[in-house]
C-alpha cells in the first residue's frame, strides 16, 4: 500500500458490521477489513464484487483436463504404444482416471498461484502486519486518507462508531 | 384435476398395452420400473428430512413438509409392486423363479433368491419404510403444535434409525428387485449406484415441487439461498452418480470377465443410444449447466435440469431392467412407456399434494424456522 492510512481495531464482530456500514455512509475510503475469522454480510457491506477465482479454476481445470487426455492418447496411441491385456490402444476409460486427477490438479495449482500472483503473495513477499492480534480476538479496518487530509474527520468517526487503538500510518 | 387426468392416460396406456397384445413382460418390466422409481422418490423425500434433522441443520426446515408428503407414496407405490408380483410379475420379471431354468450358478443362489425369503424381505422393507416414515411426519406435525424440544429429539432418534435402515435397505432392496433381474449377474456396487441415481432424483424432484407450490402462491417464504442449496445438491449428487457409474463400468471394462462384460456387452449392442444418453443427461449436462454459481439460485436454469435429471434416471432405471426383463427384441420406448410414467407422475402427484393438505406448510413452531429465513449463502 503505497497510500496513507489509519487503522483501528473493534472488539465485536457487530460493532464492526454496524461501523463499517457507518463508515461507507459518511464516503470514507474503507481500503480492507482484517478480521480472525469470516464475518458474514461484511463482503456486502463493504461492496465487494464476487471472487473471479472460479473463473480461474474452470479453465485452469479444463486445462488439465484436455493436457491429461491428449498427452495419453499421444503416449499410447504414437509414442510408446504398449498391449495391455488385449485393450485397443485408444481405450478411453483407462484414460479417465488420469484426466480427473489432472483436472484437479491443474484447477487447485491454477487457483493457488492466481491468488499467489494477483494479490502479490508468496515467499518473499513483503507484507504488513497491521495489528498482530487480528488473528486472535481484533476485528480491524485500514481506512485511506484523501490528499487533501482528512485525518480529523476519520479520527472522529472512528471514536463515534466505538473504535479503540488508531494508529496513522502517514 | 390434472393429476386425475394423467392418471386417467395411464390406465390407458396399460389398457393399449394390454389390447395391442405387447409382450406381457414388457407390461410387467414397465410397471415395475415405475413403481420402484417412483416408491424411491418418496424415500428420498423422507431421506431429506431425516439426514438433515439429524446433523442438525437448519435451512432445509423451509422446505421440509414437501418431503414428508413425498413419503406419503411408499405405501402406494408399495402397493403397486406388490400387485404386480403377485399377479404372475415375478415369473416374467426374475429368471430364477423358474425353477427349472435353474443352472448350477443360480443353484447356489437358491438360499437367498427363493420367493418366500424374498417375499419376507420385501415385507420387511416395507413394514420399515411405511412405519418411520408415519413416525417421522407425526412427530414432526407434533412439533409444529407445540415446538416443544422433547419431539425436536424424537425426530432426531426417528431420523437416525430411517437413516441407518434406508442405507442397508435400499441396497438390499435393489439387489431384489433390480439386480436380480441378470441373476447370474453381480456387482458389489450397484446397490450404491441405484442409490445415488435415487437421490439425485429425489432432490430433483423435490426442486420441481418447491416450485410448482411457489406459482401456485404457496410457500412464498423459500428464497433463492434455499434453491441455491438444493442447486448444489443437483449438481454435487450427478457428479457422485457419474463417479459410481464410472467405478462400475471400468472395473468390469478392465477386468474383461466374460460373466460380467456380458451386462455391458448386451446394453452396448442393442441400447447403446440409451447407454450414451444416459451419460449425457444424467452427467454432462447437469455437470456443465450447474457449474456457474449464479445458474444454482435461478429457477429458469434450475428447473429445467431438475426435468432432464428426472426424465434421464428414468432412462438409467430402464437400460438397468429392460435388457435383463424385456430382452432387446421386445423392449422400445412407445406410448406403453410414455402413458405409463405419465400415469404415475399423476398419481405421485395427487398423494402428495394430498399430503401436503394435511399439515401447514409453513413448520412455524419448528426450533429452526427462524434461521432457516436468515439462511445465507455466498458460494
Amino acid at each position: 500500500m503505497n497510500k496513507d492510512y489509519i487503522t483501528a481495531y473493534y472488539y465485536d464482530e457487530d460493532v464492526l458490521l454496524k461501523a463499517v456500514r457507518q463508515l461507507k455512509e459518511k464516503g470514507l475510503e474503507v481500503l480492507d477489513v482484517l478480521t480472525p475469522f469470516p464475518v458474514h454480510g461484511l463482503d456486502k457491506a463493504l461492496g465487494m464484487r464476487r471472487s473471479r477465482l472460479t473463473r480461474v479454476a474452470f479453465w485452469g481445470g479444463a486445462i488439465g483436463a484436455a493436457v491429461g487426455f491428449l498427452f495419453q492418447a499421444w503416449v499410447f496411441t504414437k509414442g510408446y504404444p504398449l498391449n495391455f491385456g488385449g485393450k485397443p490402444f485408444f481405450a478411453v476409460p483407462s484414460f479417465m482416471p488420469v484426466t480427473f486427477e489432472l483436472a484437479v490438479l491443474f484447477a487447485a495449482f491454477s487457483m493457488v498461484f492466481a491468488f499467489l500472483i494477483y494479490f502479490k503473495l508468496g515467499p518473499g513477499a513483503k507484507t504488513v502486519i497491521h495489528d498482530e492480534r487480528i488473528t486472535d480476538d481484533r476485528f480491524l479496518v485500514v481506512i485511506g486518507v484523501r490528499k487533501e487530509g482528512n485525518q480529523q474527520e476519520i479520527e472522529q468517526a472512528l471514536k463515534e462508531t466505538g473504535a479503540e487503538g488508531i494508529t496513522h500510518n502517514v | 384435476m390434472a393429476g386425475i387426468a394423467m392418471v386417467a392416460i395411464g390406465l390407458l396406456a396399460l389398457v393399449y398395452g394390454w389390447i395391442a397384445g405387447l409382450e406381457s413382460n414388457r407390461i410387467y418390466a414397465n410397471l415395475h420400473l415405475n413403481s420402484f422409481y417412483f416408491v424411491s422418490l418418496g424415500l428420498i423425500g423422507l431421506f431429506f428430512v431425516a439426514v438433515h434433522a439429524i446433523a442438525e441443520s437448519g435451512w432445509q426446515v423451509s422446505m421440509q413438509r414437501v418431503g414428508e408428503a413425498m413419503s406419503m407414496f411408499i405405501p402406494v407405490g408399495g402397493l403397486i409392486m406388490l400387485i404386480v408380483f403377485l399377479s404372475g410379475g415375478m415369473h416374467h420379471l426374475f429368471e430364477w423363479t423358474h425353477e427349472d431354468h435353474l443352472d448350477h450358478i443360480l443353484i447356489k443362489k437358491v438360499s437367498y433368491l427363493n420367493q418366500p425369503f424374498f417375499f419376507v424381505r420385501f415385507f420387511v422393507f416395507f413394514a420399515g419404510w411405511v412405519l418411520l416414515a408415519w413416525l417421522i411426519r407425526k412427530t414432526s406435525r407434533q412439533l409444529d403444535m407445540n415446538g416443544d424440544l422433547q419431539y425436536f429429539n424424537r425426530l432426531r432418534k426417528y431420523s437416525a434409525l430411517y437413516v441407518v435402515f434406508l442405507a442397508v435397505t435400499s441396497v438390499v432392496s435393489s439387489w431384489d428387485w433390480l439386480m436380480s433381474i441378470d441373476a447370474h449377474w453381480f456387482s458389489t456396487l450397484y446397490g450404491w449406484y441405484v442409490f445415488s441415481s435415487m437421490l439425485v432424483t429425489g432432490f430433483s424432484v423435490l426442486v420441481i415441487f418447491v416450485f410448482v407450490l411457489q406459482r401456485m402462491g404457496y410457500m412464498k417464504h423459500v428464497n433463492d439461498e434455499h434453491i441455491h442449496d438444493m442447486g448444489k445438491y443437483m449438481f454435487g449428487l450427478s457428479i457422485f452418480w457419474a463417479y459410481l457409474w464410472f467405478s462400475q463400468y471400468m472395473l468390469i471394462w478392465y477386468a474383461n470377465i466374460p460373466e460380467e462384460t456380458i451386462y455391458f456387452y448386451e446394453r452396448l449392442k442393442y441400447f447403446d443410444t440409451i447407454f450414451y444418453l444416459n451419460l449425457i443427461v444424467n452427467f454432462a449436462l447437469p455437470f456443465l449447466l450447474m457449474m456457474p454459481r449464479n445458474a444454482k439460485r435461478v429457477y429458469w436454469v434450475v428447473i429445467p435440469v431438475a426435468v432432464l435429471i428426472f426424465i434421464g434416471h428414468w432412462l438409467d432405471l430402464y437400460q438397468l431392467i429392460m435388457p435383463g426383463a424385456v430382452g432387446h427384441e421386445a423392449a422400445g420406448i412407445g406410448f406403453l412407456e410414455i402413458g405409463l410414467t405419465i400415469g404415475f407422475i399423476g398419481l405421485f402427484m395427487l398423494v402428495t399434494f394430498w399430503g401436503l393438505s394435511k399439515a401447514p406448510l409453513v413448520p412455524k413452531n419448528h426450533p429452526f424456522y427462524e434461521e432457516s429465513l436468515h439462511y445465507h449463502t455466498n458460494y
